[in-house]
């Protein structure tokens, strides 16, 4: 689905999109398609030595999850540009709600553009990744 | 630590080759569901070459490619203290199955806080792909933590 640039206005939240309950084997798949395969993500016990309390998801586990709140909205290829900031970690068992919001729509060249504000929450409401996005719409 | 030096400096050229049994990997362990991540006839009448690489996948190319780690090595700063701290992507083209994408990575600032507790690490990878398209400019953070 598309939406059109005429149907958002700024504080317009587009669907939110709900992971999880994280399991470990969701975790380790990540690893190697990933290119991560820091044990941390894999072995409580190396991540224990890490001053973990076990193993943690990938943080681009967690960003990959964020986008497809962005492709519920659009097309990738309408995805100009998407950012996050790590917040907080998550573990097996998280559930993991990702946002977006509209903050402002505004013209860049021939294209119309909107900026989102996203957040992915995990269960108790914390913030895992704070994030942004431009996204081109027809 | 003196950071000075190693701000600006620029690391070796990597080459990744975009293979599509990776990407549906990819695809499968995010969870995507829609067929042009999976089904080559289903991405090429959404109108890519081949299957798309989902958005983060260029992380998951610069990281093939040792990169951050290099960064780390050189900086002598021992895995377990770095954390990713912060990702950006800006995209002007897809990145398809097949493609041969090459990338150089820059460091464009370090910096303390707290007394050089901790160290943030700030660099970019502009990617192009074979035929000289930009593709996806990155922009990363890690962040050290010393003590």
């Amino acid at each position: 689905m598309t939406l059109k640039f005429n149907d958002l206005e700024v504080g317009s939240r587009i669907p939110d999109v709900v992971k999880g309950p994280l399991t470990r084997s969701q975790i380790a798949l990540f690893a190697v398609p990933s290119g991560d395969h820091n044990p941390i993500h894999l072995d409580d016990e190396v991540a224990r030595q890490g001053g973990l309390p076990g193993v943690i998801a990938h943080g681009m586990l967690n960003m990959a999850y964020l986008s497809q709140a962005l492709i519920g909205l659009a097309p990738q290829r309408n995805i100009r540009e998407f950012s996050a900031r790590f917040q907080a970690m998550a573990f097996p068992g998280d559930v993991i709600t990702c946002t977006g919001e509209v903050t402002a729509k505004k013209r860049v060249g021939e294209e119309n553009i909107v900026e989102l504000t996203l957040a992915a929450l995990n269960q108790k409401g914390e913030k895992i990744l704070d994030g942004s996005a431009q996204v081109a719409l027809p | 630590m003196q950071y000075d030096a190693f701000i600006g400096k620029e690391y070796a050229p990597f080459t990744f080759e975009v293979e599509k049994g990776r990407l549906r990997m990819f695809a499968k362990a995010t969870g995507l569901t829609d067929p042009i991540y999976s089904d080559e006839a289903a991405a090429k009448a959404a109108g890519y070459r081949s299957l798309p690489a989902p958005l983060t996948f260029a992380y998951t190319i610069t990281m093939d490619a040792g990169q951050s780690f290099n960064v780390l090595e050189d900086m002598g700063v021992p895995l377990p203290k770095a954390v990713h701290g912060g990702q950006r992507f800006v995209y002007h083209a897809p990145i398809c199955a097949g493609d041969i994408i090459t990338g150089r990575q820059k460091v464009t600032n370090v910096y303390d806080k707290k007394g050089g507790a901790l160290v943030f690490i700030e660099t970019e990878i502009p990617l192009r792909n074979q035929l000289g398209e930009a593709v996806c400019d990155l922009y990363s953070t890690v962040v050290v933590r010393n003590g």
